[in-house]
């Protein structure tokens, strides 16, 4: 199988990459003849009958025929009804996810996608997913109406808040594929990105057995700064001194920052913890009540992790 | 209002881009047809709408509807479908140009109205009474549904906006009132009985839905 | 008023702003729509372009995310409630409609000066908007993203709600008219295809704009109370506000390029002494793209989580959308044939919309297969398609249209030569703006992005290129026009030699009513001699 990106095409990697691609490319083909024809009879008559004296007449008034009418008419609802098929039995495919597929939990929030692996308990920020296996995603967003697309699997769905919606997919070749949300959801939409990890299922094993201890063998900075990434802190907090949407983590711990609607507070242990449970409660001065709640999503030991790494960027 | 007598009445004038009497009536019927035709693609979608969110959430519907009292609802009925017999004599009237029959029959529609509109206000008073309110503001008592609010939400929605086209048909009815003491309603002009009339009709048709969809079914 | 001042050219029969603004002449409402709705165009353009400098490289040039947010969503709204919509129909239609069908008039004149002044309440509500924050949800105003209560979403819901009364009394006013006020002998089959276009555009106004007004009410009501009709947290559902959208904006795109047909009918035939082939086919494909047209709402809806069997119902009628689409693109083209072909500055706009709208509807019909679609969908391959019909093909017959009625409006020939530059340089712009963006969109870069892969950027600064070349043109084609008010050039009765009404027996400029007697109609409109041979 050929997957390397066309002139049109990205690179392939699932089971539905060949359908799809065949169907862009039979149509493809078919409107470059209908647009060729068109643009060659109008360029043609143009030249040939262009109007050579002000006072010129048409040199015929043709008003209809109604064989060539009724043929122009006939031979397109041939072709449409044909691509209707072709299209109508891709998707079902697309839609219909055989039962041995595996269950992946996706969530959207602004502007961050997290994968729950339901079975090992695992939370993750880029799916990681065994080559040649279904995987079926059940995907909800907490906040407004994101969407699933991995262009290189040639598949989509919106992630809508208040219920569930699946896509399932079965990747034909190791790698690391782009994940792009692609319904417009705000300030950092086009930076909600992630990818899909394909490798072996050997690689998948030990990947669960390392990933469902994420903290192994790390100091609580070194945790806090990959939870920093992984749960989408990243998208409002920099660490860099720049202002986000968020405070900047740089140099805030142990300093007295103002308090929308009045008064003081010192970053510490029991800030830290409080403004990532309830964020709305203690919003710095200048910044807007935005932050999702994370209680429930952070363990006790990644508000540590997350408080240490904060505490560590002088 | 001075009751003007037959003679000082005026003929009406056709407007100038028109051609004749029959061709500007034929066009003010047909753009208040139109018009009308718009209005039930606005309410059908709206009472579309409904239906969906009572398939979605039927328990709401149940209990949003034990609090509406269906006899109010029933005299209010009784109320819109009568004056739309008083609207229909008034333009009859007019086309046989019984002046004062027509203005009788316009005041009785425009107290029939009125009738409607101060029952509104009574089931309107006791929804807040009881906090039987849309979204946040809900706070009503002995509801099992969490969705409870949104039937209030929708029933304030329709029923307000209903209430605003009874408002303007009774501003048409009061306008047709002052026509009448100017202009000669004749066989041929009898235009702006005629458009409040069609106007009257939608009033009427979109209550014949909002009644069973709010009141009876649920 | 007096016999006398019925017979002078209308923009003489009384002067001053006041006279203007309390006119119910539907010309020079038809005049002032065209000044505002080329006002809105320069604005929604300006952003565009703004947008499209921005995105020269995929990191941060000189706007933010959230003022490219709002760009683009102030593009959007302005372009499609200000100017695609109402333009044609607003600005031609008026001038043209009643002067095609030998009509006085409108049939209600002051509910045309009513719908003027919804369209600047309208426009006003818009401006407050850029005043009160960034408005960010996009020209789709999707729920539970609109329900922010950010006051600048307000005002532009509002605005689109005002907008869309404007749209209905047209259309209502345009329909009546067509059917109750044509002259002797204007049988339905001797009226121009512009009419027909027209007819069926204004159909879909009167039908499909209440429901978007209902969906602008709901969405002001749940942002000020909760109601939970639309909002997943109060126990609403998004998608149902996604199906009352649609049920309007899916017809919004006919009505947005439907009249432009009409206009492509007009120029084509005009510009080649042909009578049009196919009459009836094209006349009829109008009315059938109406009727379809309410009915294929639910293709923008393929990825959004609604039943599979919706899915594939929608994608079944969609394809019928194309067959009507086909026979005007192969009427227009066959009517060229044995023509006398003159490429003067109208007919250059004419041939661009054939050319524009081949690929428009043939990009269409791959968004219609449903497992292309999955992949095409929300990228900037939709955005490129959707350019093709609303730009290219609507646009560029808008202002085809008005360089071919300028003389008539104006009385004052443009300069050909300029023109023609102008012209081509519009095609070449367009093309080169919009063509990369279906390589981009089909290669997986999704749409209303400010961030973007690396590897799209050379699609970027193509289309970026090309939006400088189409804004030159534009300018150009604006400037042209104007420096000809002020120019010798006074326009013949007939400058193209048509076969309609308006050219053919009104004055130029018209006078107040239009004809100084009532026309009998005694032949079609595109009934042209033929060279003896």
């Amino acid at each position: 199988m050929d997957t390397t990106k066309s002139f049109w095409l990205p690179e392939k990697a699932s089971t539905f990459a060949d359908a799809v691609d065949f169907g862009f490319n039979l149509y493809y083909w078919i409107s470059v003849f209908f647009f060729v024809l068109i643009v060659f009879l109008m360029a043609w008559f143009v030249v040939r009958y262009i109007r050579r004296r002000p006072d010129q007449l048409a040199s015929a008034q043709i008003t209809h025929n109604t064989l060539l009418e009724t043929t122009w008419t006939a031979i397109p609802l041939l072709i449409v009804m044909g691509l209707f098929v072709l299209g109508m039995k891709g998707y079902w495919n697309m839609r219909v996810a055989p039962s041995n597929a595996m269950q992946i939990d996706v969530t959207g929030r602004k502007w961050a996608w997290s994968f729950d692996y339901p079975k090992e308990g695992i939370s993750n920020d880029t799916l990681v997913v065994p080559v040649h296996q279904p995987i079926r995603l059940r995907m909800t967003s907490v906040d407004v109406i994101h969407s699933f697309f991995i262009p290189a699997f040639r598949t989509k769905a919106d992630v809508i808040p208040g219920r569930y919606h699946s896509l399932w997919f079965e990747a034909t070749k190791t790698g690391v594929f782009q994940v792009f949300c692609t319904q417009y959801c705000g300030t950092n939409h086009s930076y909600m990105w992630t990818a899909v990890k394909v490798v072996t299922a050997e690689e998948y094993a030990a990947w669960l057995e390392a990933a469902s201890d994420p903290s192994k063998g790390k100091t609580p900075e070194e945790f806090g700064e990959i939870l920093y990434s992984k749960k989408g802190c990243v998208a409002c907090h920099s660490v860099d001194g720049s202002v986000g949407i968020g405070p900047t983590w740089k140099g805030i711990w142990g300093t007295e920052v103002p308090l929308e609607g009045g008064g003081e507070a010192i970053v510490n242990e029991a800030y830290a913890k409080q403004s990532m449970m309830e964020p709305a409660s203690q919003v710095v001065k200048g910044f807007q009540p935005i932050m999702p709640p994370f209680q429930g999503v952070l363990s006790d030991k990644e508000v540590d992790a997350l408080t240490a790494y904060i505490r560590s960027l002088k | 209002m001075s009751t003007a007598t037959a003679g000082s009445l005026q003929e009406h004038e056709v407007a100038h881009h028109f051609e004749d009497l029959e061709q500007e009536f034929e066009s003010h019927r047909f753009g208040m047809w139109l018009f009308m035709a718009s209005e039930i693609m606005m309410f059908g979608a709206l009472l579309t709408g409904g239906l969906f969110l009572l398939y979605l959430h039927p328990d709401a519907f149940a209990q949003g509807r034990a609090h509406l009292d269906w006899r109010l609802g029933a005299l209010n009925t009784f109320f819109l479908l009568t004056s739309g017999f008083t609207m229909a004599r008034a333009a009859a009237f007019a086309q046989k140009a019984e002046q004062g029959k027509v203005r009788t029959n316009l005041l009785l529609s425009l107290a029939l109205a009125a009738g409607f509109l101060v029952v509104k206000c009574i089931e309107y008073k006791a929804k807040f009474h009881h906090g039987l309110l849309p979204g946040n503001a809900f706070h009503g008592a002995g509801f099992t549904s969490p969705h409870a609010h949104i039937f209030f939400g929708y029933y304030f929605v329709t029923t307000g906006l209903h209430a605003l086209h009874v408002l303007v048909g009774m501003g048409l009815m009061i306008w047709c009132l002052k026509v009448s003491n100017r202009v000669r309603f004749t066989r041929a002009y009898y235009t702006p009985v005629e458009m409040a009339g069609i106007y009257w009709a939608l009033v009427d048709l979109v209550w014949i839905f909002l009644f069973p969809l709010l009141y009876l079914v649920g | 008023m007096t016999a006398h001042a019925e017979n002078i050219n209308y923009l003489k029969t009384t002067r001053g702003l006041k006279s203007w603004l309390t006119t119910v002449d539907h010309k020079r409402i038809g005049l002032m729509y065209l000044a505002s709705i080329l006002v809105f165009f320069i604005t929604g353009g300006l952003y565009a372009m703004l947008f499209r400098l921005e995105l020269w490289s995929p990191e941060k040039n000189f706007l933010t995310p959230d003022q490219y947010n709002n760009f683009f969503t102030l593009h959007g709204v302005i372009m499609v409630f200000l100017v695609v919509v109402p333009g044609i129909p607003g600005a031609l239609g008026n001038f043209v409609l009643p002067l095609q069908i030998g009509a006085k008039d409108l049939a209600f004149p002051k509910l045309n000066l009513t719908s003027l002044y919804l369209y600047w309440i309208g426009a006003a509500l818009a401006i407050i908007s850029l005043f009160a924050g960034h408005a960010d949800s996009g020209w789709t105003f999707y729920a539970p993203y609109s329900l922010s209560k950010n006051p600048a979403v307000l005002w532009m819901l509002t605005a689109a709600f005002i907008l869309g009364f404007s749209s209905i009394l047209t259309g209502l006013n345009f329909i009546v008219t067509i059917h109750k006020m044509r002259a002797p002998g204007m049988t339905w089959f001797r009226m121009p295809l512009f009419i027909w276009a027209l007819y069926a555009t204004a159909i879909m106004q009167v039908f499909a704009t209440p429901v978007l007004g209902i969906t602008l009410i709901l969405l002001l009501v749940e942002n000020f109370f909760h109601i939970g009709i639309f909002d997943p947290a109060l126990g609403g559902d998004p998608i149902l506000m996604q199906h009352f959208f649609w049920f309007y904006s899916h017809p919004a795109v006919y009505i947005i390029v439907v009249p432009g047909f009409g206009i492509a009918s007009e120029l084509i035939s005009a510009f080649s002494k042909r009578e049009i082939f196919g009459y009836k086919f094209i006349a009829y494909s109008s009315v059938a793209i109406t009727i379809i047209g309410f009915l294929v709402w639910g293709h923008h809806m393929f990825v959004a989580g609604q039943s599979e069997v919706a899915d594939t119902i929608f994608s079944f009628l969609t394809f019928f959308t194309a067959i009507p689409s086909a026979i005007k693109v192969f009427n227009w083209t066959t009517t060229l044939y044995k023509g006398s072909i003159s490429l003067q500055t109208p007919m250059l706009y004419g041939l661009q919309i054939l050319f524009n709208f081949t690929i428009g509807g043939l990009t269409g019909i791959i968004l219609a297969i449903l497992s292309v679609d999955i992949h095409l969908h929300d990228t900037y391959f939709v955005v490129s398609h959707f350019h093709y019909v609303a730009m290219g093909t609507t646009m560029i017959a808008f202002i085809g249209g008005v360089h071919y009625w300028w003389p008539k409006m104006t009385g004052k020939m443009f300069n050909e030569f300029w023109g023609r530059l102008a012209s081509i340089l519009v095609f070449i712009g367009f093309n080169t703006t919009f063509f990369v963006q279906l390589i981009m969109g089909s290669q997986g870069s999704p749409r209303r992005y400010y961030h973007y892969l690396k590897e799209f950027q050379i699609y970027h600064q193509i289309s970026t290129t090309g939006i400088l070349i189409l804004a030159t043109g534009l300018f150009m084609a604006l400037i042209n026009l104007l420096l000809s008010l002020r120019g010798p050039s006074n326009a013949p009765q007939n400058p193209w030699g048509a076969r309609t009404l308006e050219w053919e027996v009104a004055e130029t400029p018209p006078v107040l009513f239009n004809f100084k007697e009532t026309p009998v109609v005694t032949h079609g409109p595109y009934e042209f001699a033929t060279e003896k041979s």
